[in-house]
């Protein structure tokens, strides 16, 4: 079966600058891949033009069997299939829990009410926080937000789950809520990518561990090459983080 | 005191100004048929201004640039001309070129081309409002372009300027007395021809104020409780988004 991400030498400039300068790598269906890396080192970029969030400038680029590197991708079947989770949230303020979650499967999927609130109330339910439908995002913290977040997105039942540094708006204790709302995911067989400074988690979670620098793929290996770096790069970055 | 008492004579007369305001409600009719006017041109200068000019903002932010042109050259020949000036040109500006317009339809119109220029630069201010993450966000739960407008960016933008575009409504409606220059028959008219009849201006003047103030009140409970219907979030937390 081939990969559900197929991304080769893809490049990405935002004017004159070159962000991604020909970054190669695949995702399996079930793998959980943490994309690490300092900042600007285009790791962010590479996730979002995986939901053509970013509009790519060369190289190829498949998503769920969606070619992204044609003229006009398919974006609406993209988005059927894959999921998104942003650093700041992004719910939507004037709707409550149980409404940010099943707007899109009624608007999207064309789901009855009660079908969309079943799928809803199991998807709260999944990320803990039942007794939360009726509230308003401004009424919960940062990381109870979040997992509304995720369980929005899950709504959608993608086939590929994103994560955008989804923790690092969150003091300690609430990124572990959320950590937790992702592990589960990744056990029940998700196949999620994530931007991440969580070191421990992704050599927890992860099953591939892609390092970027400098707009490249510098080392890509299992979650071992965080403890057994091969390039001095990695070595150094891993010591700044743990 | 009589008047012509001698010294002081001309302050004696101010204060024994008797009141009659029995004369200006022997005329309630004719001020009431006013107010009713004034109302029905606030609801229809409020319904299309409303719509016309949410449209108008929705071409302004995201239109063709030559489109973006031509609504940002309206909106501000529109708001930096008088409410009369544009009323005369509509009613007695297009009947010299032979376009007779019914001047309730002339005066509408009026009204409309101006509240719609203020509506939309206030529906803009609340559109820009919206984060793109916002739009990120429903883009990529797969909403189309007109369901992300509608349901993302429409609704907050609205319970943002509500209260702008409010009060925005109720001048357009104190503001419509103008059009009394142009012969239409509303609030400020009619009492001018109570004046006239019963030469009692001052009273006049106190239940002219009056019925405004009630139309204003009336227009206020109208969106207070709109907004209500309209904004659950609001409803059921107290804070402005």
């Amino acid at each position: 079966m081939s990969p559900i991400v197929e991304m080769r030498e893809l490049r990405k400039s935002f004017g004159a600058v070159d962000v991604l300068k020909g970054v190669t790598f695949d995702v399996e269906r079930g793998q959980v891949a943490a994309i690490i890396g300092q900042s600007g080192s285009g790791k962010s970029t590479a996730l979002r033009c995986i939901d053509h969030l970013e509009k790519i400038n060369g190289g190829e680029l498949t998503v769920c069997g969606h070619a992204l590197h044609t003229d006009k991708p398919d974006l609406a079947a993209l988005r059927k299939d894959v999921g998104i989770v942003f650093q700041g949230y992004n719910l939507f303020p004037h709707l409550t829990v149980g409404q940010n979650i099943t707007m899109a499967p009624k608007l999207v999927h064309r789901r009855s009410r009660k079908e969309a609130d079943e799928i809803g109330r199991e998807m709260i339910a999944k990320v803990g926080l039942a007794d939360r439908w009726d509230y308003y995002p401004e009424q919960l913290s940062g990381g109870q937000q979040q997992r509304v977040a995720i369980a929005r997105s899950l709504a959608m039942q993608p086939k590929l789950m994103l994560f955008d540094e989804v923790t690092s708006a969150l003091d300690p204790k609430l990124t572990g809520e959320v950590l937790r709302v992702m592990e589960k995911l990744a056990s029940e067989g998700m196949t999620m990518i994530l931007v991440t400074h969580e070191m421990q988690f992704a050599r927890n979670v992860a099953d591939k561990v892609i390092y970027m620098r400098d707009g490249r793929v510098h080392e890509m290996g299992g979650p071992e090459i965080l403890s057994q770096p091969s390039t001095p790069e990695l070595a150094d970055f891993v010591n700044e983080e743990f | 005191m009589a008047p012509g008492d001698g010294a002081g004579r001309h302050t004696e007369e101010r204060v024994n100004y008797t009141f009659d305001f029995g004369a200006i409600l022997q005329h309630s009719d004719l001020l009431l048929d006013g107010a009713w006017t004034t109302l029905v041109l606030a609801f229809w200068a409020t319904i299309s201004g409303f719509l016309m000019g949410t449209l108008c903002a929705v071409g302004a932010t995201s239109g063709p640039r030559w489109l973006r042109a031509i609504l940002i050259g309206y909106v501000e020949v529109a708001r930096n001309t008088p409410l009369l000036i544009q009323s005369y040109f509509l009613i007695f500006g297009l009947a010299s070129a032979g376009v007779r317009l019914p001047i309730m339809v002339g005066a509408v119109i009026a009204l409309v081309v101006n509240v719609t220029a203020y509506t939309a630069e206030v529906m803009r201010a609340g559109i820009e409002s919206v984060r793109k993450g916002q739009l990120e966000a429903a883009e990529c739960l797969g909403l189309s372009r007109f369901q992300i407008f509608m349901n993302i960016i429409l609704r907050p933008a609205m319970e943002r300027v509500y209260p702008s575009l409010a009060s925005l409504f109720v001048l357009l409606m104190l503001g419509s007395s103008v059009l009394s220059a142009v012969g239409v028959e509303e609030l400020f008219g009619t009492s001018n021809r109570v004046q006239s009849l019963t030469y009692r201006n001052f009273e006049t003047f106190i239940v002219l104020g009056g019925f405004y103030l009630a139309l204003t009140v009336l227009m206020r409970f109208v969106f207070w409780a709109l907004g209500l219907v309209l904004f659950p979030r609001q409803r059921k937390l107290g804070t402005a988004l």
